[in-house]
């Protein structure tokens, strides 16, 4: 019966229309993960035909965009403003745990840090996988949004380092042994190799892909997700709200329809390109 | 002795009696055989022209001739139809004995005017209207070896538009420069051999000493090096000139072009040093193109006088590192000199700290990664069961 459908879906959409929406990132944190996307993809899109200099479309676009030279200072560019953003949000975690005394950055229920909860999701979510056990809820930070945090924080650590170290090697040799002037390059490429296999693929599939989110999970753009979200993705956090009586403090104004097609455009402008990016990544490393 | 007046201007008088009277008769016999042949358009029976043009035989290198001098089968007027053809070599036997032995030694096919042109109008080597000026011989031997067709037939390549690019056929054509190699610079004229015959300038041994009879330096330098000592000592596997700069297609070696193509050819012999190469970042740098200072084998290596590591004079010797490195890389010092350009992060033996550096990464790598996508996959099914199962609860549709 298709009006009952339509009437059905209408509905829907004016029940999620006229519900509450509860804010989840801030304005700052939504920077951080723009600036972080834009010069990841920037720096994959740059560093990949560097490290498949052999294959074909490395050398295509290399040439297309001026060179190895245009390659390389634009993929230092990028380094550059990553790396400002890195140390601007270390400086932030500190500052806050330190200087305002926030609690919970370090430990607890809103801290990224890992715990023993983690361990128990990670394997009653295996469990819930095989259907052996119930879904477990969780709190503000799934132990694999907490991987994918300190697996960025790692690699910014690994990969920036190995980085600096070929841009001013002749800096670095006076305390770096001379093989070490050699792992740099298998650090930094397998390393960064890595970041891009495991974004492009796991991360774009966890967060935006998985039939709870699909196509895409707007949060980390407009900073607020419904009511209904909230509560079936991070119930115990919804629940402890709730019960602290703090809910209300996280109420925030529904997302402008204009920031909401900005945030698909450039949303999946990045998915777009970070797939391409995976399959010439895949086909170059299997030929 | 003395001469009375009288009798000097008797011995005048008679010389130029004599001169009067000789004059005549060599202009007599010429003017004969013009008489018919002076007419430009003259063909005979099959076609061919057979007409000469005096002006230019005159002030040509065989003008002092006479006609039967080369056309010595003819005797008396009127000559039969059939002459015999000249026979260049009464006179010049040493290039007709060169070019008996040469590749050229088919006669018909290589009659002496296909290189020298017109017999009636053959001007010195040296005279630009010659067609061996040093300026004209390109073209005269493009004539055929720049022909297609004729290339195809040889099994030769088709060398002349290749050689007209070359520096050598830039300088030439371009500048003018008497002293830039022509065809015959290193094929010689006459007696031309294929590059298979030992003693052809061409044959591979003797290429050094062909291309030094201008480059001189190049060649001493080359020949203290370890491809010349090896070519020296009868290794042919060894390159020479030809081997990295071509032979005809020569382009100068600072130009992008060379930089780009060369790397591979050192790798035809040194596979396993090219293979680590194409690992570091020099190559990755080089294969993207439009950065051409990257260092190639020869930056660090030198290109003609190359020496081992072991030779105190080699820009590789542990003492001349710091140096070397440092052309590009300013401010490297001796720690950022034990970088190996050649690490070979697959053996153990030779880089056990890369090789497990390696070995680290990939196993972090394959494991991340096999972790969740194992994760991922359970998840995505099990998440889509749910969605319908719990859609089909509330009696929608099951998407």
């Amino acid at each position: 019966m298709p009006d009952l459908e339509q009437a059905g879906g209408k509905s829907g959409e004016q029940s999620r229309a006229g519900g509450r929406f509860f804010m989840r990132f801030t304005r700052g944190q939504r920077y951080l993960h723009a600036v972080l996307f834009t010069t990841f993809l920037g720096l994959a899109a740059t560093g990949l035909p560097m490290r498949f200099s052999e294959s074909i479309w490395a050398r295509k676009f290399a040439s297309g965009v001026g060179g190895f030279g245009a390659i390389i200072f634009f993929h230092k560019l990028f380094a550059v403003v990553l790396t400002l953003a890195f140390l601007i949000h270390v400086k932030d975690i500190f500052t806050r745990a330190l200087v305002h005394r926030e609690k919970g950055i370090f430990w607890g229920s809103t801290s990224m840090v890992g715990n023993w909860k983690d361990v128990k999701d990670l394997f009653g979510h295996i469990r819930w996988f095989l259907g052996l056990g119930p879904k477990p809820q969780f709190e503000r930070y799934a132990y694999w949004e907490k991987f994918d945090y300190w697996a960025v924080f790692w690699g910014m650590i690994v990969i920036g380092f190995s980085g600096y170290a070929m841009w001013f090697a002749p800096f670095f040799a006076h305390f770096l042994p001379g093989w070490a002037l050699n792992a740099v390059l298998v650090i930094h490429s397998e390393e960064g190799l890595l970041a891009i296999l495991f974004i492009f693929s796991i991360h774009f599939v966890n967060t935006h892909l998985r039939p709870d989110s699909f196509p895409m999970d707007m949060v980390v753009f407009t900073g607020v997700e419904s009511e209904e979200e909230f509560k079936h993705k991070r119930t115990q956090e919804y629940e402890r709200l709730k019960a602290q009586g703090k809910l209300e403090a996280r109420v925030a104004e529904a997302p402008a329809t204009w920031l909401l097609n900005f945030s698909k455009v450039v949303g999946f402008t990045a998915i777009f390109i970070g797939l391409l990016l995976l399959v010439l990544t895949l086909s170059a490393y299997f030929s | 002795m003395k001469i009375a007046p009288s009798m000097a201007l008797t011995i005048v008088a008679f010389a130029g009696a004599l001169l009067v009277l000789a004059a005549p008769s060599i202009a007599k016999a010429e003017t004969d055989c013009l008489s018919c042949h002076g007419d430009a358009s003259m063909q005979d029976a099959s076609g061919h022209s057979v007409g000469v043009d005096a002006g230019k035989f005159g002030a040509s290198l065989h003008g002092s001739l006479k006609c039967v001098d080369c056309h010595t089968t003819i005797k008396d007027y009127p000559h039969p139809d059939q002459v015999m053809a000249v026979k260049c070599e009464t006179c010049h036997a040493d290039q007709a004995a060169g070019l008996a032995g040469s590749v050229h030694s088919l006669k018909a096919e290589h009659p002496c005017t296909s290189c020298h042109g017109d017999a009636h109008a053959i001007f010195p080597k040296g005279d630009v209207r010659s067609a061996v000026y040093p300026l004209n011989v390109p073209r005269t031997c493009g004539a055929c070896h720049g022909n297609d067709a004729m290339a195809k037939k040889h099994g030769l390549p088709n060398v002349y538009p290749l050689y007209l690019d070359s520096i050598h056929g830039f300088a030439l054509s371009n500048e003018g420069l008497l002293v830039a190699a022509n065809c015959q610079s290193c094929h010689g004229s006459h007696h031309i051999l294929s590059r298979k015959d030992p003693l052809s300038p061409t044959y591979k041994a003797n290429i050094p000493k062909t291309c030094g009879n201008c480059h001189a330096g190049i060649t001493t330098s080359y020949l203290g090096g370890v491809h010349g000592k090896a070519v020296a000592a009868g290794h042919l596997d060894a390159p020479v000139c030809s081997d990295c700069h071509t032979a005809h297609a020569i382009e100068q070696p600072t130009a992008a072009a060379f930089r780009m193509q060369s790397t591979p050819i050192c790798g035809n012999c040194h596979k396993d040093k090219f293979s680590t190469y194409r690992d570091t970042f020099h190559s990755q740098l080089s294969s993207l193109g439009g950065y051409v200072e990257t260092a190639r084998c020869w930056d660090c290596h030198g290109a003609h006088e190359i020496l081992p590591a072991s030779d105190p004079r080699s820009p590789i010797a542990p003492a001349n590192l710091v140096a070397t490195c440092g052309r590009c890389h300013a401010g490297a010092n001796a720690s950022f000199v034990q970088y190996q350009p050649h690490a070979n992060a697959r053996n153990r033996k030779l880089n056990p700290a890369l090789y497990f550096v390696r070995l680290f990464m990939n196993l972090l790598l394959a494991g991340t990664l096999t972790f969740f996508v194992i994760h991922t996959i359970l998840w995505l099914i099990r998440s889509r069961y749910d969605q319908v199962k719990r859609k089909t609860a509330e009696g929608g549709k099951n998407a």
